[in-house]
């Protein structure tokens, strides 16, 4: 059992399952949206926890004092994200009747003012933030270390927590890449939300029906592309960088079979069977135009006689098709004119590459897993790689 | 001219009061830049040198030699007739890797990047081998090793004299 748990939790294993729990949860929200699934998954997330706590390895991961956030950091955004969705649930079923959000019901439209009712719970939530924090730092001592030593590092050499997907990140691309690029983007993307997002549905109120493409990918970001990455990185990753399950033993001669080759290699030494071109464009070249042809996917979308096809495929009755979800993301495919045409072309753009840019993770990440691919641009002498 | 008026504050002396009051702001605002500036730089700086004395060729077996590590951050690998200073900064984002004697490779503690003994990297995501420093002799017949100077594979300048010694 725990060497199918081990041999589970491999991220080659369980980045795949959990988009797929990721998925399930989002299509069938309105049952995990009941009080019912929250008591049933609550009791049984606690006592397998509590199971898995009697294995000496897993108890010292969670135990370690920089790993405690993480785990309060997993009950807690479990329970608010089922909340949501018990509140989506709620609404989306009113909203179905013909009836209006609860949040928009007269006696919930009833205004208070900020002083005392605001700023009073205000108050009572930072005195008891700061008493836990006081408590927390009298029951654990800092995770401090040996003074910095510019010649050598701690191993497994760990990032704080919040950034730990950020470092797991950079096990897939270049530092500049997963360092400056992704995380720049990250931030001008949450802030250009507002601007991009001028569908006035779901404001104020609780609902995934009237949203179901922005909930279901800033969802996905946040959970599956930022929260997993950094459970991944928290519990999983150990000396060397290397995976550990959460039931194996930090063995520092853990020996991992791994030889990563690069496009590049791929193409002219395994395809071709010729030596690397000297010159570095030449070199580089199915990279650059693979690079090329997937920037150019939002481009394409706008294409008339492809909006067809995707249309055909959408309204196609297949039942592989829809259970899949297949059908449905290619309905929202062909819903791109509409969209261009509501909100124009830069925003379109804008919207569009973000989400392009965000897919750039799990596709590299698969692609490493499938093929050992490094770079798919490897320019080491120009400091550049994709 | 009224009692009054007189005793109010004229146009020229509220000038020149502004002025004085605003070049004390500057100056005050200057020296606090200045010091929060000052601030930034370590008082002790203990950069290690950056040229070193490394024994003699006769001082080194076949393999890695890690004497010079934590000193001065430099690997001497001697191998395939060759003697070289190898750099010990990861090239993906600049940790430092351990020497594994057992696998016979450099493994980065921060995101898994493994190198061979050559420098070469062959897993992780490290995109280029780790970089040689300049090596020669001296007069005297010893080992100096100059850290200014850096030789990277992929521009092809392993090739250079100054980045090995033959033995
Ligand atoms: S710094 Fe060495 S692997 Fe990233």
């Amino acid at each position: 059992m725990k060497e199918l748990i081990n041999y589970l939790a491999d991220p080659i294993r369980s980045f795949p399952i959990t988009c797929v729990l990721y998925f399930l949860m989002m299509k069938y929200y309105k049952v995990v949206g009941t009080k019912k699934f929250a008591w049933i998954a609550g009791t049984l997330f606690f006592i397998t926890a509590g199971m898995f706590a009697m294995d000496p390895n897993f108890w010292l991961i969670i135990t370690w004092p920089d790993n405690i956030p993480i785990s309060i950091l997993i009950l807690s955004v479990g329970f608010l994200t089922w909340f949501t969705l018990y509140k989506c649930a709620e609404n989306d079923k009113r909203i179905e009747a013909g009836e209006c959000p609860i949040e928009a019901l007269p006696e919930n439209r009833e205004k208070v003012w900020a002083w005392p009712n605001l700023v009073y719970t205000e108050l009572f939530a930072i005195i008891a933030g700061t008493a836990f924090l006081i408590a927390w730092g009298i029951l654990f001592d800092a995770p401090l270390e040996e003074p910095a030593n510019p010649t050598w590092a701690p191993n497994p050499a760990k990032a704080p927590w919040y950034f730990l997907g950020l470092q797991e990140m950079l096990v897939y691309f270049d530092p500049w890449m997963a360092g400056v690029v992704l995380p720049g983007l990250i931030l001008v993307g949450l802030i250009a939300i507002p601007y991009i997002d001028t569908n006035p549905k779901g404001n104020g109120y609780y609902t995934f029906t009237e949203r179901k493409m922005a909930v279901s990918m800033f969802m996905f970001g946040w959970l599956v592309l930022w929260l997993y990455l950094i459970i991944v990185g928290t519990f999983l990753r150990g000396p060397n960088w290397t995976f550990y399950g959460p039931f194996e033993f930090w063995d520092f001669h853990k020996v991992v079979a791994e030889y990563n080759v690069n496009l590049s290699e791929f193409f002219w030494v395994f395809g071709l069977k010729q030596a690397l071109p000297g010159n570095l464009i030449i070199r580089e070249l199915p990279g650059i135009i693979l690079t090329i042809l997937y920037m150019g996917i939002p481009v394409a979308l706008t294409f008339n006689s492809l909006n067809a096809i995707f249309q055909s495929i959408g309204e196609s009755k297949n039942k592989f098709l829809n259970i899949t979800m297949i059908a449905p993301a290619f309905k929202c495919l062909a819903g791109i004119p509409a969209f261009i045409e509501k909100t124009g072309y830069i925003r379109y753009y804008i919207y569009v590459y973000l989400a392009v840019i965000m897919a750039m993770l799990p596709v590299k990440m698969v692609l490493r897993w499938l093929f050992s691919l490094k770079y798919i641009i490897a320019l080491p002498e120009w400091e550049l790689n994709l | 001219m009224s009692e009054v008026t007189r005793n109010k504050l004229n146009r020229r002396e509220f000038f020149s009061y502004l002025s004085v009051g605003w070049i004390a702001f500057t100056a005050a605002c200057a020296g606090l830049a200045g010091m929060a500036f000052r601030f930034s730089y370590p008082n002790v700086n203990f950069e290690p040198e950056m040229d070193f004395i490394a024994g003699r060729i006769e001082d080194y077996e076949e393999g890695v030699d890690e004497r010079w590590k934590n000193g001065f951050g430099v690997w001497m690998v001697k191998e395939e007739g060759k003697l070289v200073a190898l750099s010990n900064i990861c090239t993906h984002l600049g940790c430092v890797p351990n020497w594994m004697p057992a696998e016979l490779k450099f493994k980065c503690p921060c995101h898994g990047s493994g190198y061979y003994t050559s420098g070469i990297n062959f897993e992780g995501p490290a995109p280029r081998p780790l970089e040689r420093y300049k090596i020669g002799l001296t007069p005297e017949g010893t080992i100096k090793v100059d850290k200014t100077k850096l030789y990277r594979y992929e521009k092809g300048q392993w090739d250079n004299p100054n980045s090995f010694l033959s033995v």
